[in-house]
């Protein structure tokens, strides 16, 4: 690691304050990303603002249409959430599948939405259930939110403070995992609320997490898996590495959309 | 360099250190217990995991500045008053460790995996909650066994 | 059997201080004083350095020197060595290129060490090295050993123009072209063996610190093998006599082969000690250990069976190229070659064998010895064969191995091993029984329902083991000798002290070992300790690999106690007041034949150091004895595994329903022990079956150097094992052990793919099988299944 200066703040506004006057400064969230990217000298931010002790960050709220999740609670948190469990089991169901039980115990929400890595769970549950991420500035839909790899709308020293979810008549979350990293190497989230039926796809677009279209026509026609039946995703547009190809991927999106809308709730 | 404290092992400690310094650092190198290991760059092995305010973490990724305060186990403070504790004594009895280097962490996982799911542990659930340690010796047949034995005896 | 003697279950004397946290690994140990070292590694698969500006780094704070090849040439101190020759067809020796500890006017793969940075702080070091600065001019890459082969490719080492460091063979050619000529059937095979990353969990890490008042150099070093290290590094590199040169592997975090060699990293900092005066430490971060670590495997080989029309084989021809790297690591040239050739004999009467290698340089990681060593990819070849010729001609594969298993012993095969005892069918009727193989098709039915692909896949496998005699793997290219030494020193009260040359990093050594001495002296095995892994106590020993330590190891601590109990029989006659014809030692008591004098171990101990019975003229006092044991032949263990498994074919995600293992060590010392040490094996083989593969890309970047990209297996990709035995004694030890450390990682990956190709109903699969190939194979079998 390269050296930086550390810095505590204890709620979000000095946090944005204090980010807003230091050079080259970064929030430190759970540190599950930033860290290993710091030690492996690949990020070297001047200034850490640490974020752990700023309590307005943290929890979940269950209101009658939506959910509300502070940036700083942990995977494990949301997993593990009885309210969240009965308003959208999808997404506490997703938070218990990102990485392992250590990972969950330090991780957060915000911090998995700011990197936006393409290759993240978050993502997914954001656009499909049409979330709106607030921050000390303002409120982003999710839509305007996620810009590319690794890239969102947010600014130098704007800090997600929490994410509202719309809570939907059904949703589902399957992911196949990359066999090394256990990210996702396809993760597909699917949600239904009203007649209107949102599937968003991480870990195999090109640039980031994306609606797949026709799965989304397929089951507005109705929701069963059944529907997807023969629905074949273009190849174009999807990753190919050493761990799958942009034709494995695009079969894998229906696979993996088949088994979320069998297991929605 | 700024003054860390911490509980560890149920003894006040406390170090200058650089802020960049990991938690599995402050234990190695400022406090000598080199029961906590490094196995990877990426967070991924779980050779480092402790425990920090009761739950199972990743040691070398997390700040030593960033836990003043935290109430820390390791490896070395598990055995009470001389006394092995259960998982540990588990370990031995079902062979499940060869080389050692994993076991520290694969220890103090399976102790946090009792404490959140209890003491009967499907074969099938123990395999998915060790997802982040890696074991190179034992192919985790007789892990698995070590920590269904273990959560047992930790029931009393 | 007593309770802690030989064939019992105990548990391991080691563990306490591995579950307390309290083992001592080589980065545990720091020395007073220390400083850091950081090395500077090639980014570049292949390059010409121009020049090396360090003077920026060396202005950094903290940094105490940076040091390049010049400075080892200028210190004369040797390259690193391949202590096996290997000799090609035409007699000429293989070609060697150089292999510095820091580059010398070149790097040859992505990891090339470069330059060496000594500072205070490892941060400090890290720093600096950053600001080294480079000229290299980038040279073209060439990691496909077709593509390296051909004319024009980039050339690795000049002294091998065609990259290719021989062309070896074994076997009689004439009489295996006369086999296939009179064949009824021929099964061909086009295979590739993966190329794998040891991935010991404790990265390598090494301390050297050199004492001025001495004038000696001591290496904490995580090492399988002290005193070869310290061999090579006095007799080859040079850096300082063997009595000056005190190497000390501590607790070793697993090895598996990769941390047998002798590397730069650890040469580098024991000579440095001494240019900057303090002790120089460095510990591998993980990307490091993927790097540079020496790799395993990575065959391209063509194999072909001769079948007569009863289905019997009438011979095998192999055609192989193996990838040995940048540069020829300390035993890299015996793996593909003699411990690879003399097993494709498998468990199999086969007349007649030629096999050819070659081995050639790639700008890729040196490859070396990785557990199972030349035998794994064996036995892949021979099983795979095995299999698919059972597939072509329409027989049961277990029937068809049944029917040219080898059944007399000794047996001579075509390609030097003389096999000395086993019960090839023992082993796989035991297995087939508790596979529940002949229900396997009913099982399958039910996963077909389910729309999963269900395939059962058998690998009998054979090893050898020990690597001995020494006279006859000298007569064939090695530079040392493959023998064990140990000494037994008796206390007075009674305790015992073995040291063995043999070396533990993992296979329980302070327990089994001490369960013989238990056995054959009587004493509590706690009243037992094992000394190993320091060159200044044990006196010369050969290390932990080939699972030789129980077959070589042991024996020779057998014929060291051989010498005690003569010796201690004379002392026990002198109490007696007898003769010591008279004297019989059991259960740790010498008594007086035909009386009921007796006197116990412990006493006998005593009195032999206090030496007041009998005259020092008579008898010398003390009671320590030593041996060296040399091996009358390979050991040659065998057994069978069972993978069943199911696939999902819309994902191509493979789930190993079952897994059986009967296999045949021999005597066994703790069949606890034994038992761990083939499931890890088992693990490791279906790592390399369904997870693991080293992939370089063209211009030599490794695209899988951390655990983002290389899949370890870990616990939800690998069953639980259904692990039996069967035995038969080995003759050519006095134990009668054969040896248990490598056996699954050699049985495993045939098992795996036979039972891969089983349920997907044809050949084309790739290791590693990853879901991904597994998807794509899957295709043509749901394409078939569609059709019919
Ligand atoms: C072994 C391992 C496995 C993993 N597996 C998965 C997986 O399967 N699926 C998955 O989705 N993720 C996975 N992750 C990533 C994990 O979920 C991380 O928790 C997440 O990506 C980042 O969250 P964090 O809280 O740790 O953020 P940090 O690492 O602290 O920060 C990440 C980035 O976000 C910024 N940031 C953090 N909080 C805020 C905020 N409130 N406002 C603005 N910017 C902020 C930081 O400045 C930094 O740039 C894995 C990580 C590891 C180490
Ligand atoms: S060292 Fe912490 S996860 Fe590997
Ligand atoms: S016991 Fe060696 S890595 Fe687990």
């Amino acid at each position: 690691m390269y050296p930086f200066t550390y810095h505590q703040p204890e709620n979000a506004r000095k946090a944005a304050t204090v980010a807003g006057k230091l050079e080259d400064a970064k929030f430190l969230a759970g540190g599950m990303t930033l860290l290993p990217t710091m030690k492996q000298r690949l990020a070297s931010p001047a200034n850490l603002v640490d974020l752990a002790k700023c309590d307005d960050l943290r929890g979940i709220e269950v209101a009658a249409r939506s959910v509300t999740i502070g940036a700083m609670t942990r995977h494990v948190d949301v997993a593990n959430s009885k309210e969240l469990q009965e308003a959208i089991p999808a997404l506490a169901d997703l938070a218990g599948m990102i990485g392992d039980p250590a990972v969950r115990n330090r991780g957060t929400i915000g911090g998995s939405l700011a990197n936006n890595d393409p290759a993240a769970d978050y993502p997914a549950a954001a656009l499909a259930l049409g979330a709106t991420i607030v921050t000390n500035k303002r409120k982003i839909e999710a839509e305007q939110y996620f810009t590319g790899l690794f890239e969102t709308a947010l600014e130098d020293g704007e800090v997600i403070t929490k994410v509202v979810f719309p809570i939907p008549a059904k949703a589902g979350y399957e992911k196949f995992r990359n066999p090394a990293s256990r990210y996702a190497i396809v993760g597909v989230f699917v949600a239904k609320k009203g007649s209107e039926v949102r599937v968003a796809v991480t870990g195999a677009g090109s640039s980031g997490v994306f609606r797949a279209t026709k799965i989304e026509a397929a089951l507005t026609a109705k929701f069963s898996s059944k529907s997807l039946e023969g629905v074949k995703m273009p190849a174009e547009g999807l990753n190919s590495d050493i761990h799958a190809d942009a034709e494995y991927r695009a079969h894998l999106i229906t696979v993996m959309a088949k088994r979320a809308t069998d297991k929605a709730k | 360099m700024p003054v860390v404290s911490m509980t560890v092992n149920g003894k006040a400690v406390s170090a200058d250190v650089d802020p960049r310094t990991l938690l599995v650092q402050y234990l190695r190198e400022n406090l000598r217990l080199t029961g906590t290991h490094v196995g990877c760059d990426t967070s991924q092995c779980g050779a480092c995991v402790v425990h920090v305010n009761g739950a199972a973490i990743k040691s070398c990724t997390a700040l030593a500045v960033a836990l003043e305060g935290a109430n820390v186990t390791t490896i070395e403070g598990l055995a009470q008053g001389g006394k092995l504790h259960p998982m540990q004594e588990a370990f031995r009895e079902n062979h499940g460790l060869q080389c050692g280097f994993c076991t520290p962490g694969m220890i103090m996982s399976a102790v946090d995996i009792v404490n959140r799911k209890g003491n009967k542990l499907e074969e099938k659930l123990i395999r998915e909650e060790l997802e982040g340690n890696i074991c190179r010796c034992t192919g985790y047949h007789n892990i698995v066994k070590a920590i269904s034995a273990g959560a047992e005896a930790m029931g009393g | 059997m007593s309770m802690s003697g030989i064939g019992a279950p105990v548990r391991r004397k080691e563990d306490f201080r591995f579950i307390t946290g309290k083992g001592h690994y080589t980065d545990d140990i720091n020395r007073p004083g220390q400083a850091h070292a950081v090395f500077l590694r090639s980014p570049h698969a292949h390059a010409t350095i121009n020049r090396i500006d360090a003077s920026a780094a060396l202005k950094m704070p903290g940094v105490l020197a940076v040091f390049t090849g010049d400075d080892l040439a200028a210190d004369k101190v040797g390259g690193l060595i391949c202590g096996w020759m290997i000799h090609s067809k035409d007699g000429s020796p293989m070609k060697a290129g150089a292999h510095p500890a820091l580059a010398q006017g070149k790097v040859r793969y992505v990891g090339d060490h470069v330059a060496v940075v000594i500072a205070d702080t490892y941060a400090q070091a890290r720093e600096a090295a950053e600001k080294i600065v480079v000229d290299y001019t980038v040279l073209p890459a060439v990691t496909d050993m077709n593509a390296a082969v051909k004319p024009g490719a980039p050339v690795v080492h000049d002294v091998a123009s065609d990259n290719t460091v021989y062309n070896w063979h074994l076997g009689d050619k004439a009489a295996t072209d006369a086999a296939f000529a009179k064949a009824k059937h021929v099964t061909k095979l086009d295979i590739v063996n993966n190329r794998l990353v040891p991935n010991a969990m404790e990265p390598r890490a090494a301390v050297g610190d050199y004492d001025f008042g001495a004038d000696s150099f001591t290496l904490y070093t995580t090492s399988q093998n002290p005193h070869v290290a310290r061999l090579v590094l006095s007799a080859f590199i040079g850096i300082a006599p063997e009595h000056k040169l005190r190497v000390i592997a501590p607790d070793v975090g697993g090895g598996f082969g990769s941390k047998i060699f002798i590397y730069a990293e650890e040469t580098v900092c024991v000579w440095a000690s001494k240019k900057v005066g303090r002790p120089v430490k460095w510990t591998a971060d993980r990307t490091e250990a993927f790097l540079a670590d020496a790799h395993g495997r990575d065959h391209i080989t063509h194999a072909e069976l001769a079948l007569d029309d009863k289905g019997k084989i009438l011979g095998l021809r192999v055609n192989t190229k193996a990838n040995l790297g940048a540069y020829l690591s300390t035993f890299s040239s015996s793996v593909p070659t003699y411990l690879y050739a003399p097993l494709l004999s498998g468990q199999y009467d086969i007349p007649a064998i030629y096999a050819e290698v070659d081995g050639i340089y790639t700008t890729t990681a040196p490859v070396d010895a990785y557990r199972g060593a030349g035998r794994p990819e064996a036995t892949f070849v021979v099983e795979r064969l095995m299999e698919v010729a059972a597939r072509e001609i329409g027989v049961d594969p277990a029937q068809f191995r049944k029917k040219n298993f080898v059944t007399k012993f000794p047996h001579q095969t075509p390609v030097i091993m003389c096999y000395d005892a086993g019960d090839y069918n023992a082993s796989l009727e035991k297995a087939l029984e508790m596979a529940d193989y002949k229900n396997v098709g009913k099982r399958k039915r039910e996963s077909a329902k389910k729309g999963l692909l269900r395939g059962v896949g058998i690998s009998a496998y054979i090893e050898a083991c020990g690597i001995a005699p020494s006279a006859a793997v000298g007569s064939l290219g090695a530079g040392v000798g493959l023998w064990e030494s140990a000494e037994v020193r008796v206390n007075p009260i009674g305790t015992v002290e073995i040291l063995t040359g043999s070396h533990s990093h993992g296979q329980g050594h302070e327990t089994t070992f001490a369960q013989l001495v238990s056995s054959r002296l009587g004493v509590p095995i706690d009243n037992v300790s094992i000394v190993h892994g320091d060159t200044d106590k044990v006196q010369m020993g050969m290390g932990t690999y080939g699972s030789r330590s129980g077959a070589v190891g042991m024996s020779a601590i057998v014929k060291a106690l051989d010498k005690i109990e003569a010796k201690a029989k004379k002392v026990a006659a002198y109490v007696l007041e007898a003769s010591d014809a008279d004297i019989e030692f059991k259960d740790g008591k010498f008594s007086v034949k035909g009386t009921d004098k007796s006197v116990d171990f412990p006493s006998v101990a005593l009195q032999a150091y206090i030496a007041h019975k009998f005259n020092g003229q008579d008898l010398e006092p003390g009671l320590k004895e030593s041996a060296f044991w040399d091996p009358t032949n390979f050991t040659f263990p065998a057994g069978v595994h069972i993978c069943e498994l199911e696939i999902d074919p819309q994902t191509g995600v493979t789930r190993i329903d079952r897994w059986t293992a009967v296999d045949d060590f021999g005597e066994i010392i703790n069949p606890m022990i034994v038992e761990g040490q083939v499931h890890g094996g088992i693990a490791q083989g279906i790592g390399q079956a369904l997870c693991e593969g080293a992939v370089y890309n063209k211009d030599g970047q490794l695209l899988t150097a951390s655990y983002m990209d290389y899949t370890m297996p870990r616990a939800d990709d690998v069953p639980s094992y259904n692990v039996g035995m069967t035995q038969t004694r080995c003759p050519s030890n006095p134990l009668g052990i054969k040896g248990c450390g490598e056996a699954g990682a050699i049985a495993a990956p045939p098992a795996v793919v036979n039972a891969l190709t089983d349920a997907l109903g044809h050949e084309n699969v790739p290791m590693p099988a990853t879901p991904h190939a597994v998807w794509r194979a899957a295709q043509s079998t749901i394409a078939k299944q569609a059709a019919e």
